[in-house]
């Protein structure tokens, strides 16, 4: 969609749906429906941006201008490995654990360490 | 001056300058002052829901290691002995630090903000860590997901103190710190200055350090100070800003004289081109806080500033403009929230995606959820030109407003909130009527300038009234001066909170 109206038609419950799972938000059925009536009322409102004309204007992603300095390329210290492994909530070793990615696969579950 | 006891609320105006002046000259001890300070935040706070976290043995170590430095001879620092409150958003390393959400509980950074890190290098002493709306989301303090509750306004315990910095805003207006740490979005500095009567500056983009600093919407996130007065406030960003290594997107140019810039304005405003917009004074705007402000005008034309009628025709936009920016910038900066590697994870999930959903199902609070879902659904491919591409267009002709006016004055003066505090509850049901609460503060924020708040009257019902003193990029000393002058010439910042013991009587 090049730039222009945004869709006609505002938010329905299984795109509340479809965007917590984008989200990766697990969302109980009342919240889909509280958010279904708030999401649809935000976006009534900025859609007043349609009248707006910015056919000729660049779009501003900083406020000041920034011209994206590099440091020097050499090494420093960091956080140490317990530095930065002791907030995990579950960890193994020098490791931060976490359950099986791939359902059904061989491999420790949050429940079996 | 006895070293043996310090009185927070005793009548001095300017708490920063007086305790930093006491204790360099050794005529105070900063020991005394945190004594004081501790002692007050378990008399006041119970009430207010400031701190989240006191660190009281923190602050007795700084303090002593001030007095230390004092009996030595060594330099204490511009800020020594200073009580400051920090907001909950700052990374204080060996401190936890969660940023009023269930998520990040038990959160203790391995590494310290670069701004608590100048402050603490200055002499200051941290009291602890301050409430707020859940990752900056708020205008009322009413999404603080925080044990200890919400904040409640010093001035009427039944109103917010704003937000999202409600926590730092009601420390400073209940003499619970001397001065405090903010981050400020959209307003989230200078509303609940208004909405609490202290003074509090977002300054330029850049001019503070993010780092350590738990991100929002990383293009509008500016750290910033909050004080008693103007002056207090300009030696607190004196000390907070300035380039960063840690930060990219800090800007190098030198940090200016703003105390002095503050001063200045006791001398008078002559040659001052005081810019009044009129997008700014339009329907809505509570009449009470309009009659304030055109007062607050006047005082300055009394001054010798000379005021100049503005338009900022993109006004309307800016509220549509930010919360599409603002909604995007955020789905991406919280989506490191996943029970991985700190903060809460969420119990009994069967597979890595599970544990994400549920962590953060569990862990976020309403409004993190629903800026979360607005700009995923803003940046969705299809969505993407239509929302986000066009807010980005608006939000440079936003700031071409400001450039444009600023050909014509010096600073521009409106109010920083169209209301008073409201009260708990009035305005949660409705997340747009929340939304527009902030009309008056978030340009600045687009357009990356500074903007300082101070006090500039009262309701009938006693509620604090705000004033916003805007200035071009870098014109911090402007707003500094002009911030001095109607400082020098009122008395607004002199009134004071009721303790509690005279709010039960």
């Amino acid at each position: 969609m090049s730039e222009g109206s945004p869709p006609a038609s505002r938010i329905r419950p299984e795109e509340v749906r479809e965007i917590a799972a984008l989200s990766r938000l697990r969302l109980t059925d009342d919240e889909v429906a509280s958010l279904t009536q708030d999401l649809d009322s935000v976006l009534g409102y900025v859609a007043e941006l349609s009248a707006l004309d910015t056919a000729n204007v660049e779009p501003m992603t900083h406020a000041v201008p920034f011209d994206c300095p590099l440091r020097v390329d050499e090494t420093r210290p960091s956080l140490s490995l317990e530095d930065a492994l002791a907030n995990a909530p579950r960890r193994e070793a020098s490791f931060f654990q976490v359950p099986r990615m791939i359902p059904g696969a061989a491999g420790a579950s949050e429940d079996e360490p | 001056m006895s070293d043996a006891t310090f009185d927070p609320r005793q009548a001095q105006a300017a708490p920063i300058a007086t305790i930093a002046a006491g204790v360099r000259a050794g005529k105070l001890r900063a020991r005394a002052v945190a004594e004081a300070y501790l002692e007050r935040i378990e008399r006041e706070d119970a009430a207010l829901g400031c701190y989240v976290r006191v660190d009281a043995e923190g602050a007795r170590r700084s303090a002593d290691a001030v007095d230390a430095a004092v009996a030595a001879g060594r330099d204490p620092g511009a800020l020594a002995g200073v009580p400051l409150g920090i907001k909950d958003i700052f990374c204080t390393k060996g401190v936890e630090t969660t940023c009023a959400s269930k998520i990040l509980r038990g959160f203790v950074p391995p590494y310290e903000s670069t701004v608590t890190a100048r402050l603490a290098g200055a002499g200051a002493v941290s009291l602890g860590k301050l409430n707020m709306d859940e990752f900056a989301m708020g205008s009322s303090n009413e999404n603080s997901a925080a044990p200890v509750g919400v904040v409640k306004n010093p001035w009427s315990l039944a109103h917010v103190p704003g937000g999202s910095s409600g926590g730092s805003a009601a420390a400073v207006a209940a003499s619970l710190c001397a001065g405090a740490t903010g981050t400020d979005t959209g307003g989230s500095i200078r509303q609940p200055a208004a909405l609490c009567g202290v003074v509090g500056i977002k300054p330029t983009y850049g001019r503070v350090s993010r780092y350590g600093v738990i991100a929002f919407a990383s293009s509008l996130d500016h750290p910033g100070p909050f004080a008693r007065t103007v002056e207090d406030t300009a030696t607190l960003l004196e000390v907070m800003a300035g380039a960063d290594p840690l930060d990219a997107t800090s800007i190098p140019q030198p940090v200016g004289a703003y105390a002095k810039a503050a001063r200045s304005g006791r001398e008078g405003l002559q040659g001052m081109r005081v810019g009044v917009p009129d997008e700014y004074f339009a329907a809505g705007m509570d009449g009470e806080v309009e009659t304030a402000v055109r007062a607050a005008l006047d005082e300055l034309a009394r001054a010798g500033a000379k005021l100049v009628p503005v338009s900022l025709p993109h006004t309307k936009y800016a509220i549509a403009t930010y919360y599409l920016i603002c909604t995007a910038e955020a789905s991406s900066n919280l989506a490191r929230y996943d029970g991985v590697k700190y903060g809460q994870r969420a119990p009994d999930a069967r597979s890595l995606e599970d544990l994400y959903t549920r962590t953060r199902g569990e862990g976020f609070g309403r409004e993190p959820k629903r800026r979360i879902m607005l700009g995923t659904y803003v940046l969705r491919a299809g969505y993407y030109d239509a929302y986000y591409g066009k807010a980005l267009r608006a939000r440079r002709l936003i700031a071409d407003d400001f450039a444009a006016a600023f050909t014509k004055c010096d600073v521009l003066v409106t109010a920083t909130s169209p209301v008073p505090a409201f009260r708990f509850g009035e305005r949660m049901g409705d997340p747009l009527q929340m939304y527009l609460a902030d009309i008056l503060t978030v340009a600045p924020n687009l357009a990356g300038i500074p903007a300082l708040a101070q006090p500039c009257g009262f309701t009938k019902a006693g509620l604090p009234i705000g004033l916003q003193i805007m200035g071009p990029p870098l014109g911090e000393e402007s707003c500094f001066r002009v911030g001095g002058a109607y400082e020098a010439r009122t008395q607004w910042h002199e009134r004071r909170p009721l303790d509690a013991a005279a709010r039960t009587s």
